[in-house]
């Protein structure tokens, strides 16, 4: 705190956000905070685990790239955040938290008023605790209602009917009803009920919110951010920071080594390769010279270029494939999630039983105030606080077990979706593969050669270098001592060892053409040329076997040429469908879904994009590109395959927790409703039944914490 | 009766006024990083920076 308690003395500080998604531990959050402290011009630096971000308070004239460094100086990658809008989503958990409570703390008063009552207060004694549990009721019923009066009134404008209408009305009638009984000095009154059905039917609303916003932070933070913005030449040969929005066709751009590209454009000056991943899905870097065409979103790889834009913002490549994506996603903003299907046939049902029991005690001959009774007695037994709770308590349970296996749910249509697919199709580079190049014959090099690897490829980000370095460190190989290291961009990184002259290269000719290499060079010893191959995810194998053992017939769909797919289809005996467009991917699931298939698409690509958007249901790996993560349904973390057949598996045992719990709430029902019809059904009763389904329903929901496993 | 007309205000106000700290925890953010809250404890505050 001390190195920026100066600093807040000074006028307005600017507040920008990061994704950091490596923080995973106390001791980043500490070297984060403390490290950010130590730097001049930041006043307060505040980790969000959860969210896996920084905020930060720093002078208005500090720019993105230096925060970044700034950040990067304490030894982790961040990517800014653009937008800082409030979040609407996270408000709303945040309105239905407040809710909560104020109808739980109003429950246990009123409780605590009832249960003497019960055990029978009469007279002056019940009338006060009436009413003082009609006060503590009636603001409750007023703030917490909220959510159901707003949505039922939504749903009745639009001539439709949800399962908050019929909440609203038993609500609302039941505690008018009570009001009454209170003035009349009446037997019972049914605060306690009202409030306490209130009280359930949020923590449904909650949890499922909560699960909404979790896995919504953990995507996020994930998301590699398109550059938000570029070192731009201006006529007076300056370069200013401008941002991604303000860019517009001819300015000029200066790209660093190691920068991702924040508008289409040509190549004006220099020499470099690029990283075309996000694009393409291929691993291995292309060449582009003065002239070539080169795309926001891709990363430079090796040398400083300037680029003339000739499209930004909503005019690029990457924009045109946003747009295909949204188009293809709007078939599942058509999917029905089951509480809204049960909610269909229920409201209905359950509308016409409270007013066939009105109607039949009037005929009966009990008067209007007994048959109201009776009625609102129906209405709030019937509420679905049971059937509320039935879906989102299984659903959060299971996403909290997919999350600590590194499984991220976006929302609960996700898992029912995800249980009911029957046909998978995976992208092949990412997706069966982990996507990036990794060295494949470092056993041959001598100790002291991997000694001198690793140390050379600690001082370049290459790609190349940083596999070496990934590959060497966790055979737990210490670096040998260089001098003089020096990196020259485009070629290699040079130092000396023992005096001797070392290098990492780009090798000659000879070697380059099979393939990803690059060259150890050392005096006294051959040159070492380290060979790189994209290698299959651990368990895909065995992951194809378990899908075919869930009914899932997988098969490959990829937009490399077939020469590459082959080895990866032999080796895993899949049938593959090769150079696809992204639209080719989308035509090949419209066909299977005309077929009747579910179609569970895997992939990681941008060009995945339009194709994940499309799939009955949806996943991609952590390390897909920023359009893969959003599309997908389903995100998963590391280098293996397993967690596709294992989210299936949780969201089919998910699917049947769920049955099982509306058969529990539904059979409660069963029981308690020839109670309620037949005039048995007092506030005591209510209220035991009420809590005594909703704790069997979640009691039955625990049981999906090993689900992931 | 007298009992009572002291007693139940006594638990309403308790009540309320756990039910003010806990909005109070919500709108200061105390509930924005459950998980970084859990491990915050473990980071020694003592430990000079550098």
């Amino acid at each position: 705190m001390n190195a920026g308690s100066s600093l807040t003395a000074a006028a307005a500080l600017s507040r920008s956000d990061f994704a950091v998604p490596a923080i995973r531990c106390a001791g980043c959050i500490s070297k984060i905070e403390r490290g950010l402290l130590a730097q001049a011009g930041i006043a307060h630096a505040r980790v969000n685990f959860t969210a896996k971000r920084v905020s930060i308070s720093h002078l208005p004239e500090m720019t993105m790239p230096q925060l970044v460094t700034a950040i990067a100086d304490t030894g982790f990658e961040a990517q800014p955040i653009t937008e800082m809008a409030a979040d609407p989503a996270a408000a709303e958990a945040h309105a239905l938290l407040k809710a909560m409570a104020v109808s739980g703390f109003a429950m246990m008063n009123i409780m605590l008023l009832s249960v003497s009552v019960w055990s029978g207060a009469s007279g002056v004694t019940r009338d006060l605790f009436h009413w003082l549990s009609a006060m503590i009721a009636l603001p409750t019923v007023i703030y917490s209602g909220q959510p159901f009066f707003r949505s039922a009134w939504n749903a009745l404008r639009r001539r439709r009917t949800n399962m908050d209408v019929p909440i609203s009305i038993g609500v609302s009638i039941t505690t008018m009803l009570s009001l009454y009984e209170t003035f009349n000095h009446g037997q019972h009154a049914y605060f306690d009920g009202v409030v306490m059905l209130l009280f359930f039917l949020l923590t449904g609303r909650w949890l499922d919110a909560v699960m909404r916003d979790r896995a919504r932070d953990g995507v996020s933070a994930l998301l590699k951010q398109t550059a938000p913005g570029a070192m731009v030449l201006g006529t007076d040969g300056k370069t200013v920071w401008v941002d991604a929005s303000a860019l517009h066709p001819g300015m000029e751009m200066i790209v660093a080594a190691g920068e991702r590209l924040a508008a289409d454009g040509i190549v004006i000056a220099g020499k470099s390769s690029f990283d075309l991943s996000l694009l393409t899905g291929e691993s291995a870097a292309q060449v582009v010279d003065i002239g070539d065409v080169v795309h926001a979103g891709t990363l430079n790889n090796d040398a400083p270029v300037t680029v003339r834009v000739t499209a930004a913002g909503p005019d690029t490549a990457i924009a045109d494939i946003a747009r295909l994506m949204e188009q293809a996603g709007q078939g599942k903003s058509l999917y029905v999630r089951v509480a809204d299907r049960a909610a269909r046939f229920y409201a209905p049902a359950v509308h016409t039983l409270a007013l066939a029991s009105f109607a039949g005690w009037m005929i009966a001959g009990a008067g209007w105030h007994e048959s109201l009774l009776i009625a609102v007695a129906v209405l709030i037994i019937t509420c679905p606080c049971a059937l509320g709770l039935a879906v989102p308590a299984a659903q959060i349970v299971v996403a909290g077990a997919l999350m600590r296996a590194g499984i991220l749910v976006k929302d609960g249509s996700a898992l029912e979706r995800l249980a009911e697919v029957d046909l998978a199709m995976f992208d092949k580079t990412g997706t069966l593969t982990r996507g990036r190049p990794e060295p494949i014959n470092l056993d041959e090099a001598s100790p002291v050669q991997k000694a001198v690897l690793l140390a050379l490829s600690r001082a370049s980000r290459h790609p190349l270098s940083e596999a070496i370095r990934r590959a060497l460190e966790a055979e737990n190989v210490v670096a040998a001592k260089l001098d003089g290291v020096r990196e020259t961009a485009g070629s290699g990184v040079y130092a000396q060892f023992d005096g001797k002259e070392v290098s990492l290269e780009r090798p000659d000719g000879s070697v380059a053409y099979e393939g990803l290499a690059t060259e150890l060079r050392m005096e006294g010893y051959a040159p070492f040329a380290v060979h790189f191959a994209d290698q299959l995810r651990t368990g895909a194998a065995d992951t194809i076997l378990q899908m075919a053992k869930l009914g899932i017939h997988s098969s490959i769909l990829s937009g490399d040429r077939a020469i590459s797919v082959a080895p990866v289809a032999r080796t895993l005996a899949l049938t593959a469908q090769t150079s696809m467009l992204p639209q080719d991917k989308l035509d090949a699931i419209a066909r299977q879904k005309s077929a009747g298939h579910k179609v569970l698409m895997v992939g990681d690509g941008l060009n995945d994009g339009p194709a994940l958007a499309a799939g009955y249901a949806s996943m991609a790996p952590a390390s897909a590109s920023d359009a893969g993560q959003q599309a997908a349904d389903v995100v998963f973390m590391g280098d293996s395959l397993a967690p596709v057949a294992t989210a299936i598996r949780a969201a089919r045992r998910t699917q049947q927790i769920v049955r099982q719990n509306f058969v529990l709430a539904i059979g409660y029902n069963v029981i308690a409703v020839p109670l309620a019809i037949g005039g048995y059904v007092t506030p005591l009763i209510a209220a035991a039944a009420m809590s005594g389904s909703s704790l069997i329903v979640v009691a039955n929901a625990l049981r999906l914490r090993s689900a992931a496993r | 009766m007298t009992g009572l007309a002291l007693l139940i205000p006594v638990a309403l106000g308790l009540g309320l006024l756990g039910l003010a700290g806990f909005f109070w925890s919500v709108k200061s953010g105390q509930f924005d990083d459950a998980d970084g809250a859990a491990l915050r404890i473990l980071i020694d505050d003592e430990e000079d920076g550098l």
